[in-house]
């Protein structure tokens, strides 16, 4: 099977998928007690035809299969709704904030591969020097620290105490110098764990490549050790990190709803922590909506990843 | 001058039951064009020998002590570099397990072009059409096409045709072969046996063949020599071992393989497993599994020497029929009592 044809039966098969999400995009806010006109009339007092009227308003009034039906309907389309509480559009509400959250997210991912792949590398080749017990240490440390107290910590020391950032983002656009230095510490704070955890993968998939007779082959004929390490072992262990590196980008979407409150980065995560407390229903949908759709599309990418690092997958 | 001289080799493993002497003072030498077999059982000390010769013996092992002159030149005073430029290209290796050996993730084609890329000066394009004139030399069909398939595209026999073709598109003096044909069924083994020997006289390439087959060595080799243990028991002239095998270990050997026109009813086996090289037995590796030992061979351990003279076997001496046994040195009260039988096509009518 050709490489394009196995990405097309590759997405065709992520499309089931696909509606699962919307499934339990649409289904998962049931689960929350209470609902949005609940909370905006939890001060006032309304006559029930005036509370019938808002539920009818919004469809919450109608079975929970036909709510379903009619928002899968809007969606596909990329209406979204308007939001309960502030009656803004939502497909507004979440692209002035989306970038926010793809710029963070792709930072830490780069921080966790750009660091992890080549600690691992090294932790694997230096396999029980010095150089190899300290990187396992460090490791162990960064899966295990707590992101959102790291975060602190980092906003502690480097801003409070010795000013060299930001402690709350500069009222800039985005793509801007100042922006993306305040970039930096929740990057390095979602990429901590996420390198850490990359390093340790690389390493041990590394050494059980570097065990295979096609090494001591490649060695035997000649090859520098560098070529031996970078083409032949690396392109081998890459396959598991692959898989490990999709996986990573659903933490990184959950460890930045924690972080952009910490970091008072405006983002999707503040938007849905702050909408979940509201009972903004058609907001929290769009946004774990999102976030859904990501990781699927993120191995729908590991896999064609996967085909074209080992031909083997696509047969 | 030989082509390859390996004087007292000694390898040894660090492990954490204790220092393994894998190899223990072994010497041969191969000629041009020569085709030498090493043949013993499992952990003989076959493959390290031949690894040392590679300079491939990877920590926690180590050459400690001897030579291995190849052209005259001391491999081990090379530098990595100077060894790293002369393997695959001078010395080469085709390994047991094709299936294992090629990398899945490359095409045969690029795993044979860049063997070729990295000792000889040619341009990619060069190099690929060399390659596909290897593919086509160890009689894969349509090379050209082949090249671009991955090993998993390739049956056992052509993954093991593709082993050789990298191992010889150099052009290398030495073929180191170990266990070439264990991974095979018994017809591609006979195909494969019958390319490498071809190849290698039209290569003039000198074949050192590891293999516990003794079968194996019959077909190919010139000389041979018995390992057990980490040690040289017995090194002889092809037709010599077979027709006159001198050492009790290559008696039992030659014992335990079938032929056809055998009227025996069971195979022989030789009592007993070879002995833990972290604690070799005194003496003679050999005595405690050894039908004619006697109480001088726990004690004394026995020299290669010449099975005519009792001399030491001299390694230059290309016809010299070896041995190690107190037999031949006169250290044995009894004579080694067995007999060959040499079975011609009477024999099973």
């Amino acid at each position: 099977m050709s490489l394009s044809r196995y990405i097309v039966k590759r997405i065709l098969v992520s499309i089931p998928v696909l509606i699962g999400v919307t499934m339990v995009s649409f289904g998962l806010v049931q689960l929350i007690p209470g609902d949005p006109i609940e909370f905006i009339l939890q001060f006032t007092n309304v006559s029930p035809e005036a509370e019938q009227r808002l539920y009818a308003k919004y469809n919450l009034d109608e079975p929970l299969w036909k709510q379903y039906l009619l928002w899968l309907q809007d969606v596909i389309v990329l209406d979204f709704g308007e939001s309960i509480i502030s009656g803004r559009d939502v497909a507004y509400e979440i692209s002035t904030r989306l970038d926010h959250t793809i710029a963070l997210g792709l930072f830490s991912w780069l921080i966790g591969l750009g660091v992890g792949i080549p600690t691992g590398i090294i932790a694997a080749v230096k396999r029980g020097t010095i150089t190899d017990e300290v990187s396992r240490i460090a490791a162990l440390l960064g899966i295990a620290t707590p992101n959102f107290w790291l975060g602190l910590m980092l906003i502690l020391v480097l801003s409070v105490n010795l000013g060299i950032f930001r402690a709350i983002p500069p009222d800039a656009p985005l793509f801007s110098v100042a922006k993306l230095k305040f970039l930096i510490l929740p990057s390095v704070t979602i990429g901590t764990a996420s390198a850490s955890l990359i390093m340790r993968l690389v390493r041990s998939s590394m050494l059980q490549e570097l065990n295979k007779e096609y090494v001591r082959m490649a060695r035997a004929k000649g090859l520098s050790e560098r070529t031996v390490i970078f083409k032949h072992v690396l392109r081998n262990s890459m396959i598991a990190v692959v898989t490990v590196a999709a996986i990573q980008i659903a933490f990184i979407i959950n460890g930045s709803v924690v972080i952009e409150q910490v970091f008072s980065w405006p983002g999707l995560g503040r938007l849905l922590v702050r909408s979940i407390s509201q009972r903004d229903f058609p907001i929290i949908q769009a946004g774990v909506l999102m976030t859904g759709v990501a990781i699927v599309i993120a191995n729908l990418l590991a896999d064609i990843v996967y085909s074209w690092l080992d031909p083997r997958i696509r047969y | 001058m030989a082509l390859l001289e390996v004087n007292d080799l000694v390898t040894q493993f660090y492990t954490e039951d204790g220092t393994v002497r894998a190899v223990d003072g072994v010497s041969y030498q191969i000629d041009r064009g020569e085709k030498f077999g090493i043949v013993g059982e499992s952990g003989a000390g076959k493959s390290v020998t031949s690894l040392s010769v590679m300079g491939l013996i990877e920590s926690p092992g180590e050459i400690v002590d001897g030579e291995i002159l190849f052209k005259g030149e001391n491999l081990l005073e090379k530098s990595p570099e100077e060894m790293r430029r002369i393997r695959g290209n001078e010395i080469a290796m085709v390994f047991q397990d094709a299936e294992t050996a090629l990398n899945p993730v490359y095409t045969v084609g690029e795993q044979i072009a860049e063997g070729i890329r990295t000792h000889k000066d040619v341009s990619d394009e060069e190099a690929k059409e060399q390659a596909i004139e290897m593919l086509a030399k160890v009689g894969i069909p349509d090379p050209a096409e082949r090249y671009s398939d991955y090993p998993h595209q390739f049956s056992g026999g052509m993954q093991q045709r593709a082993v050789i073709a990298i191992a010889l598109s150099c052009d290398p003096d030495l073929l180191i072969c170990d266990e070439p044909t264990t991974a095979l069924d018994v017809t591609i083994e006979a195909q494969i046996l019958e390319l490498l020997d071809e190849l290698a006289s039209d290569f003039d390439t000198a074949i050192q063949l590891i293999t516990h087959d003794l079968g194996v060595v019959a077909e190919i080799c010139n000389r041979v020599m018995v390992m057990y243990a980490g040690k040289a028991v017995e090194k002889a002239p092809v037709e010599e071992l077979y027709y006159e095998p001198k050492h009790p270990y290559s008696v039992g050997l030659m014992g335990s393989i079938p032929r056809i026109g055998d009227r025996r009813d069971r195979l022989e086996t030789i009592p007993g497993t070879m002995p833990d090289l972290v604690e070799v037995p005194p003496g003679c590796s050999f005595h405690p599994r050894c039908p004619y030992a006697e109480e001088v061979c726990s004690r004394k351990e026995p020299q290669l020497v010449d099975t005519e003279t009792g001399e030491a076997s001299n390694p230059n001496d290309d016809g010299e029929h070896a041995a190690a046994c107190l037999a031949y040195t006169g250290d044995l009260e009894d004579e080694l009592s067995y007999q060959v039988e040499v079975l011609t096509e009477e024999t099973y009518e």
